[in-house]
């Protein structure tokens, strides 16, 4: 029998509904149909799809046992690689990472391996999380902080080893940008905290209200435990710089979302903190965040939501899906525009932005075309909010209050593959280290760091 | 959970706390401030830490009622807890001897401003502290602010207390007067700052202020506390909440800091207020 050339979809809100709500856009795979999909795979030997996860999911294993019926095995093979399944089965870039490699690429579409991560997350969820067995402890102590993915990641992997991990996070929720940058839509709060809730019983104890660099050091954390690791994300926003940045009507794509996700702004009054956008809202930038900010504002009722971005549609850094949905659900996409100033009213409210339009010029060190500035081709668009979401950098805290470590030119803490620092019992990764990447990457660095550390304790 | 063990009617619409937090008090210094959210519900919001005691692990703050937050944390009492409390957050003030500082206070500024003139005194200096606000109702910890001072006046708006007028003509007279003063230190309203640095300007005395603007998360993530300072864009939450009182662009900052106004009605008046 020839193999079905394309994925079993899945079914979704339709874009006209969803777009009036909060609610995660796909359903999910039932049952069978996860089970039809599974028996898409087929089974290679040489398993390239598993190179191209960062975090080394036994894929073909755990997808023969959904192909057999062995729902429950099936979980357990998932897990043993992977402490939180049900976000990577969602926010995952599965098209550059495990699907990319995917042998039926060649005859039509690759496995939906994201999708039946998803399934057995979910499946697992509603059935009641089994906690797996946990090494004898080892007696030693292991701070963790930042509770994003990078650190949940690492702290899961060494209470399983038998460690005692404790995790310091500022904010008062887990997650770090799954609670406040990833809207509900495409992560559910709930589904987050269920995770985490999973991390816990691992025997990791989560404390929040710590800003470590400020509440307590580095090296007061080295006193107590035996090594640490530094998850601490790349939460600084980045500025357009330009003129009229100030007014009021510009926020940072983290402000925004962090007031909608994390404080639940989109429930105001019944929540109490507040999100103001106006009809018109322009987001800048072209990546997952900026898909996530143009989206979030039609939820909140803009008539209107822009992305306006400096290259073309083929440089745009976002997921396909994600933009996909954006585009289905209404965003207009300004490409090859680029913002040379915010005007406002006497009052200092945002009123214009001013543009100019842009070509594309040879390409620059990342291979991709620089866009060049077509002179005098200036234009006004008439908006009520700016959303800036031109990427993050590391969050400077750390680097600048742990005296000795080595700093990146970008702020970074620079580590090993392995995520040791140059201060032997500090280990970092995520993207403290490597500036602002995918939530994925930063799991596959917290679980080699988990590697690492493990090692270190044996000899220390 | 961060328990109140300690609450002061101080005025009207001016409550004192002395929350658990012994972590918070370990660290705290004077300038910088915390972040609360009441419950689950809850927003996020900055108060200044007006004291702290590292033996008994307590932050003292003072607030206004001026919103649905406040006015609801206004309501909690002795015993009662707060769902999170994290600090200590900002840069300390510039504790040094100076030679002799004017430290200004306007309203509920003089509860952040106590401590800073508590150390600057402790540190050598000689203080001259201004206190003022609309009536005598609204002023506060005089008594505590006169025992580190070398001299205190007072000045209400409507003259119900101490001098009719504003903190800036008393700053203005001892200028006048040829007094040698080496730094000047303004924290209350927006507008009161502005004008303190327009007194100084001109002889171009040393001038700091504590800035208050809309702030989310308090550690730097989110640019919502920004403000103008010279030409460049700074986060009050990470940079300051002090700053060069002759580099601020206070109109931006009173502006941003209207941003919710509307919203704050809304909330207030669901509350049955």
């Amino acid at each position: 029998m020839a193999v079905k050339k394309t994925k079993h979809s899945m079914p979704e809100q339709k874009p006209k509904d969803r777009i009036k709500n909060f609610n995660e856009v796909p359903y999910g795979y039932e049952e069978k149909t996860a089970i039809e999909e599974a028996k898409r795979c087929l089974q290679c030997k040489n398993r390239p799809c598993v190179e191209g996860c960062p975090v080394e999911i036994d894929i073909p294993d755990f997808i023969k046992q959904i192909a057999e019926g062995n729902i429950d095995k099936a979980v357990e093979v998932l897990k043993s690689k992977t402490s939180l399944p049900a976000v990577c089965g969602r926010v995952c870039p599965y098209e550059n990472q495990c699907e990319g490699k995917c042998t039926l690429l060649k005859i039509g579409e690759s496995v939906a391996i994201g999708r039946l991560e998803r399934f057995l997350a979910d499946y697992e969820r509603k059935k009641g999380v089994k906690i797996p067995k946990i090494a004898k402890s080892t007696g030693k102590k292991v701070a963790v902080v930042g509770a994003g993915p990078a650190g949940l990641t690492c702290a899961g992997d060494l209470a399983k080893m038998g460690h005692k991990v404790t995790v310091f996070e500022a904010l008062h929720d887990p997650g770090g940008v799954l609670m406040y940058g990833i809207p509900e839509f495409r992560l559910p709060k709930e589904i987050v905290k269920a995770e985490v809730d999973y991390i816990s019983k691992l025997g990791v104890d989560i404390n929040y209200d710590i800003i470590v660099g400020k509440t307590i050091t580095v090296e007061e954390l080295m006193q107590e435990h035996d090594a640490v690791f530094i998850g601490t994300g790349a939460g600084l926003p980045n500025w357009l710089r330009i003129p009229g940045e100030n007014l009021d009507g510009v926020y940072s794509a983290n402000e925004f979302l962090t007031r909608v996700n994390m404080m639940k702004a989109y429930d105001f009054p019944k929540y109490d903190t507040p999100v103001k956008i106006g009809k018109v809202v322009a987001t800048f930038g072209a990546g997952n965040v900026a898909m996530d900010c143009a989206r979030t504002s039609l939820r909140l009722g803009a008539e209107k939501s822009y992305i306006i971005y400096r290259r073309s549609e083929k440089e745009m850094p976002a997921r396909i899906e994600e933009i996909h949905h954006a585009e289905e659900e209404g965003v207009i996409f300004k490409l090859l525009t680029n913002p040379v100033k915010f005007i406002g009213d006497e009052k200092g409210i945002l009123k214009e932005v001013e543009c100019l339009k842009m070509k594309l010029g040879e390409p620059d060190a990342s291979g991709r075309r620089r866009p060049v500035p077509i002179e005098g081709s200036n234009f006004k668009i008439k908006i009520d909010t700016a959303l800036v979401a031109i990427g993050q950098s590391p969050n400077p805290l750390i680097p600048k209050t742990v005296k000795g470590l080595k700093i990146g030119k970008w702020g970074n803490i620079e580590t090993d593959d392995e995520g040791r620092t140059n201060i032997p019992g500090i280990f970092a990764g995520g993207d403290i280290a490597t500036g602002a990447a995918t939530v994925i990457l930063a799991m596959g660095a917290g679980k080699k760091a988990a590697r690492a550390i493990d090692e270190y304790l044996k000899k220390n | 959970m961060y328990k109140i063990l300690e609450k002061k009617v101080m005025s009207d619409t001016v409550k004192l706390m002395k929350i658990k937090a012994p972590l918070v008090a370990k660290k705290a210094k004077a300038g910088q401030f915390i972040i609360l959210r009441i419950d689950e519900k809850g927003e996020r919001i900055p108060l200044t830490i007006a004291d702290y005691d590292r033996k008994k692990g307590t932050v003292t703050v003072i607030f206004m009622e001026v919103g649905k937050t406040t006015k609801q944390l206004g309501t909690l009492n002795v015993g009662d807890s707060l769902l999170n409390f994290v600090g200590p957050l900002g840069q300390p003030s510039d504790i040094e001897k100076y030679g002799t500082v004017v430290m200004i206070g306007g309203g509920v500024g003089i509860a952040p401003l106590y401590p800073i003139v508590r150390e600057l005194k402790e540190m050598g200096n000689y203080v001259i502290s201004i206190l003022g606000a609309r009536n005598k109702k609204l002023l506060m910890l005089e008594k505590e602010v006169e025992e580190f001072s070398d001299e205190i006046y007072i000045t209400t708006d409507d003259g119900s207390k101490g001098q009719k007028g504003f903190v800036s003509d008393v700053l203005q007279k001892l200028i006048d007067e040829g007094r040698k003063i080496n730094m000047v230190m303004a924290i209350g309203p927006v507008i009161m700052m502005k004008v303190v640095a327009n007194v100084t300007r001109p002889y171009k005395i040393k001038t700091l202020v504590s800035l208050n603007p809309i702030m989310v998360d308090g550690t730097g993530m989110c640019g919502g506390c920004r403000v103008s300072v010279g030409d460049e864009t700074k986060f009050a939450c990470v940079d300051g909440p002090e700053f060069d009182g002759h580099k601020v662009d206070y109109d931006n900052l009173m502006l941003r800091n209207r941003r919710f106004v509307c919203e704050e009605e809304e909330s207030c008046k669901l509350a049955g207020d």
